[in-house]
């Protein structure tokens, strides 16, 4: 496990950037499937799209959004060398990831307790276009949930490391690049909430 | 823990970090190691495909019931696909000779992410175990074939879920390949190497690592829809539920076109190092076979389609793929005429590395063209479906990919164990695997031609004596693969030693020793001269 590990920091991000756009195409499948049901069922989609809960919805958009903000700050702050603050807006994303997983907990049960989820008996028995409506719903935002979670997890060892002086201003490579992937969470969310919440 | 035999006991990667157990291979971060780890699990899982492949053609010598039933048939034919392709050929020649070589090529002590690089073997490791457990486990082996067409693969009562899952493993470890690769040839290429010196190999592995990046997510989600509709019940592809079966068809086809690609590339590549290098001769049109390369992989995104001409799809779609598919063929084109004017007035040697390459330039041409019968809108209505298909893209795959990775392992492993294989025994191998190749799958193809679909157990009394023919070619197939490997091998492990050159290619890991040591280079290269310079080698 000897050999010389190439940790520049130029190669790190460019990496980074590869994987955040892979990442982007595998919720484009998705929002390709969206995009074709949508023009073969607009009128079921407009019917269970006011089924949504607005409220969830813009209320996560604001955590997510502040919480990108709270990550973007992190990185200037040990730019500059201020640890404390930098795990300060570390702590304050973790709390907004667990927050927003939170909110799509309560977002899901009140949803599933109205009998609305993949192969559910109201579904099977409703129209065909809601049905399909539902089930890239729960996809789409449940593998967006997915990214939640690991994000936050991330930011969290982030946040230990930085604490313990492991993360540092001419060491914070892996920094960047949770705040990049976190970033990353927040624009697909940006995506996902006018198609699911507002448009329709 | 026993020491892994040392080929040669001159100081080199085997030995010289003074660490030779199982677990300073396995956990090994040098890049050549575990190129050679991929080498060895890639081979072994091309011999598992090939005697799937053996017994489909002894079930399907005669009519009716040979060996098997139609289950096991199903089974077996599923099972030959997604070994083949998911875990012998897309990880092949990016993961064993893009590992092995590559780096050196580029004047790198190893990639940009050599962490990566070992945890993208285990995710290979891993999603192949669980490939394999899932042929063991729950109610039988897949038998969707190794597309895994929904609502089939959703109904179906085989273990699916576990299969596809495997796969969705084996598709995050190409992405990291991928992204290690990209990186690595932008950040760590040595002093004086320009874009405009990289050997061709390297140009391919780059547009191939794109095409990883960039395609294989599709693949991801189109898997992870596959087990959605099988353990949640979501619909989206079934049509009672309003989903549409046709969407998992292009989303599945968005990945797997540009995936031949993935195949294909990087053997061009090789075939591009070997053929100057046998011909004492500059290669001809270096940019336009760097510049097809990417053409290839950027065109070859679009034509996903043309797998679908009879599944319903309205005429003008059918057009413009059709068009598309004609547009992939223009650089392909470029990379064979090029590789033809280098031949040309060349001193040509006929030993085994360019014999390889030089039937890979037929039978890739030959794969080629009848793709573009299957490509056009109109002939393919005949041929959809058939043997023909069977036989064209084995022609590309094996023909192509396979006879290359074969003409690599002869010009580039004795490079890594400083140790040659016999040639004349290499020779006789190449003389049946060429014979045995053309035999079996050209009769697949006339066969096609007749009539004969693809994936039926039993047919038609007329079409017994071409399934006779073929089956009979794949046996001198085998038998030129097990003489070659055999032959390889031995001579790899006890032959005649070579010096750091024994080819005379100009290309930079021929000035280093044969095998090279751990850190590649004992001072970084400064590269003054291009990669088809043979006037700077030094050999006659």
């Amino acid at each position: 496990m000897t050999g010389p590990h190439h940790q520049d920091h130029a190669g790190a991000k460019l990496g980074m950037w590869l994987f955040l756009a892979t990442e982007v195409i595998l919720f484009g499948g998705l929002f390709l499937l969206y995009a074709v049901y949508l023009a073969r069922y607009p009128h079921e989609f407009a019917t269970a799209g006011r089924e949504m809960h607005l409220v969830f919805g813009t209320v996560n958009t604001v955590i997510l959004i502040t919480s990108s903000l709270l990550a973007a700050m992190a990185v200037t702050a040990i730019q500059r060398d201020e640890s404390k603050t930098a795990v300060r807006c570390l702590g304050g994303t973790v709390f907004c990831g667990a927050f927003f997983l939170c909110n799509k907990y309560f977002e899901w049960s009140a949803e599933i307790g109205h009998g609305i989820y993949p192969n559910s008996s109201r579904l099977a028995t409703g129209s065909p276009g809601e049905s399909v409506f539902f089930s890239l719903y729960y996809l789409t935002l449940g593998l967006h949930g997915l990214h939640v979670l690991i994000g936050t997890a991330l930011l969290a060892v982030v946040a230990v490391r930085v604490q313990q002086r492991t993360i540092h201003a001419s060491n914070y490579a892996l920094l960047e690049n949770s705040a990049l992937y976190w970033h990353l969470v927040d624009l697909i969310w940006i995506f996902i909430f006018p198609l699911y919440y507002l448009l329709l | 823990m026993t020491p892994i035999v040392r080929p040669v006991t001159v100081p080199s990667f085997w030995n010289d970090t003074g660490k030779s157990g199982v677990a300073a291979w396995i956990f090994s971060t040098d890049h050549k190691r575990i190129g050679l780890l991929y080498l060895y699990s890639v081979l072994a899982f091309f011999l598992v495909g090939m005697t799937l492949g053996g017994l489909l053609r002894i079930e399907l010598m005669a009519p009716g019931r040979t060996i098997v039933g139609p289950q096991t048939y199903n089974a077996l034919f599923t099972v030959h696909g997604v070994v083949m392709i998911f875990l012998f050929i897309i990880p092949a020649f990016p993961g064993a000779f893009g590992n092995m070589v590559m780096p050196i090529q580029i004047g790198a002590r190893d990639v940009a992410f050599p962490r990566l690089n070992l945890l993208s073997w285990w995710l290979y490791v891993l999603g192949a175990t669980i490939i394999i457990v899932s042929l063991f486990t729950g109610d039988g082996p897949p038998d969707t074939g190794w597309t895994f067409y929904l609502p089939f693969s959703e109904r179906t009562g085989t273990n699916v879920s576990l299969a596809v899952f495997g796969v969705f493993i084996v598709g995050f470890s190409s992405i990291l390949t991928g992204i290690n690769f990209v990186t690595t040839i932008h950040q760590l290429r040595a002093e004086g190497m320009s874009w405009g010196r990289l050997p061709l190999f390297v140009w391919s592995l780059y547009a191939t690592a794109w095409v990883q990046i960039l395609a294989t997510p599709i693949l991801g989600i189109t898997l992870v829809l596959i087990i959605a509709e099988r353990l949640l019940g979501t619909g989206l592809f079934d049509p009672g539920r309003g989903g549409d079966p046709l969407m998992y068809q292009h989303l599945f086809w968005i990945y797997s076109h540009p995936a031949v690609y993935i195949m294909i590339l990087p053997a061009m590549g090789a075939i591009t190092e070997i053929i100057p290098v046998f011909s004492r001769k500059p290669i001809f049109g270096y940019k336009m076979i760097a510049f097809s390369s990417i053409a290839i992989a950027s065109a070859g995104s679009l034509v996903w389609g043309h797998h679908m001409f009879t599944s319903g799809m309205s005429d003008r779609a059918i057009l413009i793929f059709s068009f598309l598919t004609f547009v992939v063929a223009i650089p392909s084109a470029i990379k064979v005429f090029n590789w033809v004017s280098t031949l040309y007035k060349g001193s040509i040697s006929l030993e085994a590395p360019m014999l390889f390459a030089l039937s890979f330039i037929l039978l890739f041409s030959i794969g080629g063209l009848t793709g573009l019968i299957l490509g056009a809108a109109a002939t393919n209505i005949h041929v959809h479906d058939t043997h023909f298909v069977v036989g064209h893209f084995h022609y590309v795959m094996f023909g192509g990919a396979g006879f290359a990775f074969f003409g690599a392992m002869h010009y580039w492993l004795p490079k890594f164990y400083g140790r040659r294989y016999a040639e004349k025994p290499a020779l006789a191998a190449w003389v049946l695997m060429f014979i045995g190749f053309n035999i079996t799958y050209f009769s697949m193809m006339l066969l096609g031609v007749k009539g004969m679909p693809r994936r039926y157990y039993d047919y038609l009394p007329e079409f017994a004596p071409l399934n006779l023919v073929s089956t009979v070619g794949s046996w001198i197939l085998i038998s030129g693969v097990i003489l070659l490997l055999i032959n390889l091998f031995r001579g790899l492990w006890k032959g005649e030693p070579i010096g750091n050159n024994p080819w005379g290619g100009a290309t930079l890991e021929w000035t280093i020793p044969s095998p090279p040591p751990t850190e590649n280079f004992d001072a970084d290269p400064v590269v003054t001269h291009g990669p088809y310079d043979f006037r700077k080698t030094g050999m006659p």
